[in-house]
């Protein structure tokens, strides 16, 4: 990792929090999920925190994400609260959307996440139609798309990223390659590389390391200055690693990968403990204090999951609510 | 009054609205300077410019997606969508995405976009630029679908979609750009979910869409010889559906054929066929006729096209039976 700037003090800090808050909120929803107190399944974003967290903190609030099934992360780290988002996993009515989403389609508009897709590469038009509306309406909002490794097997992203290029719209197309698309490992999907994909399109594309917060968040911030300048689209591949099997109860996961490999990226490769190393080495925190943020997020994910436990369900007259939008009379 | 083309009519209603909001922008396959392959579309790029009237590469999926991306983040895109056949590439971004996110999102996200596209056979175009696809997305909450029976609906219909805060599916009759009807110069809408009510009758209702309309009519013509009156219904949207102008007709007439020209099986003709059953039964005096489209993929050959559509001497004749009783046993 590169050296601090001292005067950064504060963001380093946000983004360890970040990322400490995301892992809290996925270990808790997991331990939902092991003791049978949540509907469904849900997909775990732990490991991958660095990528949302260096992406978002590039971002504005009225900047715009699309996020995936496994969206949790992208939500927290675009802005999102923790009641909010345990009441949608639970189904409450409080939850984000009222418990009418779920895991795979929260989406927290005041923060601009449109949200998140259960169809894997099912938001790449959204995303670009969002920087298209952006660039035609005189906003200066970029879009980032997040998207696995898996959804570069959809010819939708081929379609948008065209019309991306040939029209410069500010997006950022992210690219997660956590090596393993659902239960199969990349290299049985992905012929040639992700990036020449994008490339094809002129578009111009970097590989960053992933569990680095850091160079995520650098790499990012030149790449948002530059959309707003009018030079998008960019494409981004983010090599990176999910901790947990595909969906939460994919726990028997040997056949496509070994324990020695996840203990590998868990214990060497771990975004937070390796940012809380630079953090502690280059003087800006000590143990002490960082694991007092660890303490307090996980003291919050906590309360949170016990409010949301307790929360009301949506009364039965809401589920033909909502099907179509309101008109002005 | 005036009279204009469809053609005529879907520009014009395009061409006011743009001028009146300028969130709204138009997408699609030669909608630009070439005015799409039917030249509805002429003259608009010269009068808003390409950054309004956009034309794509041939990538019917990714304009859909981009368009509901769009609607979503402050744009009101009207997607234009060649043949109504190219539905089956732009599903997942209509009716997974579109139609669900403002559901999905608890009622936070809207995605007010239209898409145009067309219906109809017998323009000898075969199996991939024929169909008539309006069931298929009918059946999916959360999108609505109007169907334009002639330039009148299709300016006031199209104006009303366009400021609809939905995704709306309009279907145009591809054989009908041609013709021409009454449209007052004056600004107009044709509000959703109300049927019309094309000719009084009391002995049979005709309840017809889109290109089955004149059919219906055509249909009403004949049966007039023969000392019957048909009362023609037109439901101009079929989500919603004016359930209620229906009823109240059948209930009046006791007898309905229900004319449309997508495939008879799981089609509309069932849904309305079902409605009338399901609330007029006790004022019914025969079965409820359906008169799709053949289940077969349309055939090229002019000889075997033409018998796969409903036709007005094919309405009349299970008219008659119906009036005459006929069919009160029918299998």
């Amino acid at each position: 990792m590169a050296p601090a700037k001292k005067t950064n003090s504060g963001d380093y800090l946000r983004m360890f929090r970040q990322m400490a808050r995301i892992r809290a909120f996925e270990d808790n929803a997991n331990q939902l999920y092991l003791s049978a107190k949540m509907p469904g399944l849900t997909h775990m974003y732990s490991g991958q925190e660095a990528v949302a967290v260096g992406i978002c903190e590039a971002l504005e609030d009225t900047d715009k994400i699309t996020s995936t099934h496994r969206g949790h992360g992208h939500c927290v780290a675009k802005g999102a609260e923790f009641k909010q988002m345990f009441c949608e996993l639970l189904g409450k009515e409080e939850g984000y959307c009222r418990g009418k989403g779920g895991s795979m389609h929260i989406a927290d508009q005041a923060h601009g996440n449109l949200g998140a897709n259960a169809i894997v590469g099912g938001s790449m038009g959204i995303a670009t139609g969002a920087a298209l509306s952006a660039k035609r309406l005189g906003k200066s909002d970029v879009t980032v798309c997040f998207f696995g490794d898996g959804a570069t097997a959809q010819g939708l992203m081929y379609e948008v990223m065209n019309m991306a290029a040939l029209w410069k719209l500010p997006v950022i197309y992210a690219c997660e390659n956590n090596l393993y698309g659902e239960y199969t490992k990349v290299e049985e999907t992905l012929a040639g590389s992700l990036t020449a994909r994008a490339e094809a399109f002129g578009i111009p594309s970097h590989v960053v390391d992933g569990q680095d917060v850091l160079a995520v968040n650098t790499l990012t911030q030149k790449l948002v200055a530059r959309c707003r300048a009018g030079e998008g689209p960019f494409f981004i591949e983010l090599k990176t690693y999910r901790y947990h099997g595909h969906h939460v109860g994919d726990i028997n996961r040997e056949y496509y990968r070994s324990k020695e490999e996840e203990k590998h990226w868990k214990t060497q490769r771990d975004p937070i403990i390796n940012f809380g190393k630079w953090l502690t080495s280059e003087g800006i925190a000590n143990d002490e204090e960082l694991d007092e943020i660890r303490d307090e997020v996980k003291a919050d994910a906590e309360a949170a999951v016990t409010y949301a436990l307790d929360a009301k369900y949506p009364g039965q007259n809401e589920v033909d609510m909502h099907v179509y939008a309101p008109n002005a009379a | 009054m005036r009279e204009i083309t469809l053609s005529k009519a879907v520009n014009e209603a395009i061409a006011e609205e743009m001028r009146r909001d300028d969130t709204i922008f138009l997408i699609g396959e030669d909608v630009a300077e070439a005015g799409t392959p039917f030249k509805i579309l002429s003259g608009l790029v010269e009068e808003f410019g390409p950054e309004r009237i956009i034309d794509t590469p041939i990538a019917e999926p990714g304009f859909m997606g981009i368009a509901v991306g769009a609607a979503m983040t402050g744009s009101r895109p009207i997607v234009d969508l060649m043949f109504g056949d190219f539905l089956f590439l732009v599903m997942d971004q209509l009716c997974n995405q579109a139609a669900k996110t403002h559901y999905m999102s608890g009622g936070k996200l809207n995605v007010p976009l239209v898409l145009r596209t067309n219906l109809g056979a017998t323009r000898r175009s075969a199996a991939q630029h024929s169909q008539s696809l309006h069931a298929l997305v009918a059946h999916i909450p959360g999108l609505k679908v109007a169907l334009p029976s002639s330039a009148y609906e299709a300016k006031g219909l199209l104006k009303t979609a366009i400021r609809d805060n939905n995704p709306v599916v309009i279907f145009e009759d591809k054989l009908m750009y041609q013709d021409k009807a009454e449209v007052p110069e004056e600004e107009f809408l044709i509000p959703f979910g109300v049927a019309n009510i094309k000719r009084i009758g009391k002995d049979v209702t005709l309840i017809a869409t889109s290109s089955m309309v004149q059919v219906a009519e055509k249909a009403a013509d004949l049966l007039a010889l023969d000392g019957i009156s048909a009362e023609v219904i037109d439901p101009r949207t079929i989500v919603p559906l004016d359930e209620e102008t229906i009823l109240t007709s059948v209930r009046k007439t006791s007898r309905a054929i229900v004319i449309d020209e997508g495939h008879q099986s799981y089609g509309v003709t069932a849904e309305i066929a079902s409605r009338i059953n399901e609330k007029a039964f006790y004022h019914l005096d025969a079965p409820v006729i359906r008169m799709g489209a053949m289940d077969v993929p349309v055939p090229f050959s002019p000889a075997l096209e033409d018998i796969t559509v409903p036709v007005p001497e094919s309405v009349a004749d299970n008219a008659r039976m119906l009036v005459r009783g006929e069919l009160i046993h029918a299998a």
